[in-house]
């Protein structure tokens, strides 16, 4: 009742509704709508060539490994910037957590050349590794750490807030029931963690598989060898193969689009562990003040 | 009863050591992570100063100060001009729609506004060259009537658009969901009427995330380079923008004018970082 009472009471529904779906309808669906219907011009068997062909298939998977390594690496060196950050105090903490959103403000191109001329043979630290024979830029090494970059915030800032809500009592449990440190870490806090470090996973292989600027620097583009996916949609285009470029983008788009439902799931429920959580830990902090 | 206390205070007394791992442990966690940070996001900033005066600061000055580049820069800040404020009307229309009221399909509308975040750079610029193109859907109509989208402004400006759509609207909705209807409602009962009501009650309690999405929104309007190099035709000092600028530049081996137009950007980011932390902490 009171739900469709204050529904009359404030005005502006039909005005902000209105305009909200027809921008999204000009800007977003309708021109997302043309890869369908460019991709429609294409006979199935021109489409299946399109989308099967040496060079497709190279692009795909250099696209989807780089990601996925860069993915997990950043998995791994989130959790640990996260817990340091967390966790522990020391100087000049403030600016180092200030510092790891950088990747989302910096222009992509910005941190395509600067990673670049660093890795390179000449760079500052491409020299040291290739005293090791070790080469990074023109590789997909070199598009590995370029992704690297661009991910490294998506797991730091999915995991932060869970560490810091995380509830010291249950350590506390662990630690008096003679668990060492490393134990409670893998047992107790871990299965509460990976939710957050499967959706920062998520996040950072899918910003990685469409990455663009930063990666074009420091991949050398060369055809079935060091080729991104988006790069050659980027050829076909300027070769005016529309159709094809078109057909590449649909499989692709599909494939993030599926990837941002996954994370959404994902989202959805971890927010309703989250409300679980919350209601055993207040329980458990009124248990504890009644045995007081 | 009293036994147990006693035992759970030892236990307590006892747990600092559980709860924390050895100093030697902390500071190697620490020592690494610094280490890290400083390879992947210290070292490349400095990189790009170092790199931007290396020959000093007169050629440095001449990179910026260059027609082109200032051809760039002006084309930058007018896109960010155009696509910025569309994005907050509409950033602010959406919350006040999904926020304010309870429809059926919300949260398909939420991910619908979140869609262009999922969708490549590249992809983001051709599906309007696909739209407006020559080969395009609206393609012979704007050819007819002599309107030129794609490698002009109008296009940089719609690529800019879609790939900075949701910035504004994903701040504001939470932040006014969370805020209820209220003291909406109360401004409302007292004889305010709608506008007053957004301009005096809604506004002021959600101007931080406003200018949060504002500033993230900015950058990414600035230093777009995948979506907008797809609409630009990179056609010198006429549909060139800052970072495609730096690609041409870098592209023709003139590393250090790259790199000082560059710096531009690096400044961009640095004064957004820390604009967002500001107002992270007036957030509280």
């Amino acid at each position: 009742m009171t739900m469709s009472r204050k529904r009359r009471v404030l005005p502006g529904f039909g005005i902000t509704m209105g305009f909200t779906l027809l921008y999204l309808s000009l800007i977003v669906l309708m021109p997302i709508s043309t890869i369908l219907l460019k991709t429609a011009t294409l006979s199935w068997s021109e489409f299946w060539g399109t989308v099967t062909a040496a060079r497709t298939l190279a692009a795909y998977r250099l696209s989807l490994e780089t990601a996925w390594i860069a993915a997990s690496v950043n998995v791994i060196s989130g959790l640990l910037v996260a817990w340091v950050l967390v966790r522990y105090r020391f100087p000049g903490k403030r600016i180092i957590d200030g510092l790891v959103d950088l990747p989302f403000a910096l222009p992509t191109a910005v941190a395509g050349i600067a990673l670049t001329s660093l890795y390179a043979s000449s760079g500052w630290i491409g020299s040291y590794v290739e005293a090791f024979g070790l080469k990074i830029a023109y590789t997909p090494s070199g598009i590995v750490i370029a992704l690297i970059f661009i991910g490294l915030p998506f797991v730091v800032r999915m995991v932060e807030p869970v560490l810091q809500d995380f509830d010291a009592a249950v350590e506390e449990a662990a630690a008096s029931l003679g668990a060492s440190r490393w134990q409670t870490f893998i047992r107790v806090m871990m299965p509460e963690l990976l939710p957050a470090l499967l959706t920062g996973f998520a996040l950072a292989f899918a910003r990685g598989l469409g990455e663009y600027g930063s990666v074009i620097f420091i991949a050398g583009n060369m055809p079935l060898r060091t080729e991104i996916t988006p790069l050659l949609i980027m050829m076909k285009l300027e070769q005016f193969d529309y159709a094809g470029a078109t057909a590449i983008a649909l499989v692709f788009l599909s494939l993030s689009f599926t990837l941002l439902l996954g994370i959404n799931i994902l989202q959805w429920r971890r927010s309703a562990t989250a409300l679980a959580a919350k209601g055993t830990s207040s329980w458990r902090l009124s248990k504890a003040n009644s045995q007081a | 009863m009293a036994s147990i206390e006693g035992e759970f205070s030892g236990v307590t007394a006892a747990t600092p050591t559980g709860l924390s791992e050895p100093p030697l442990v902390r500071w190697s966690l620490i020592g690494l992570t610094l280490a890290y940070l400083g390879v992947f996001l210290v070292v490349p900033l400095l990189a790009v100063f170092v790199k931007a005066l290396e020959k000093g600061v007169t050629v440095y000055w001449a990179a910026i100060s260059d027609p082109v580049a200032l051809a760039a820069i002006q084309l930058t800040l007018l896109t960010a001009a155009i696509a910025v404020p569309l994005n907050v009307l509409f950033g602010v229309m959406a919350s006040w729609a999904v926020a304010k009221f309870e429809f059926p399909g919300k949260q398909l509308l939420i991910t619908l506004i979140d869609l262009p975040f999922s969708v490549s750079p590249v992809i983001s610029g051709m599906i309007f060259v696909l739209l407006c193109g020559r080969q395009g859907v609206f393609g012979p109509w704007l050819a007819g009537h002599e309107i030129k989208i794609v490698f002009a402004l109008p296009g940089i400006v719609l690529a800019t658009i879609f790939v900075t759509f949701p910035y504004v609207a994903r701040e504001l909705i939470p932040l006014m969901q969370a805020q209820g209807t209220d003291e909406e409602e109360a401004a409302l009962t007292l004889g305010a009427n709608g506008w007053q009501t957004f301009w005096r009650v809604t506004l002021p309690s959600v101007k931080w995330g406003l200018l949060y999405g504002v500033i993230l929104c900015n950058a990414r309007a600035m230093g777009e380079f995948g979506a907008v190099s797809v609409v630009s035709g990179h056609i010198r000092g006429k549909t060139n923008t800052i970072p495609l600028h730096v690609e041409i530049l870098y592209n023709e081996y003139q590393f250090t004018a790259a790199f000082a137009v560059a710096s531009l950007l690096c400044l961009l980011a640095l004064v957004t970082l820390i604009a967002k932390h500001a107002i992270e902490r007036k957030m509280g």
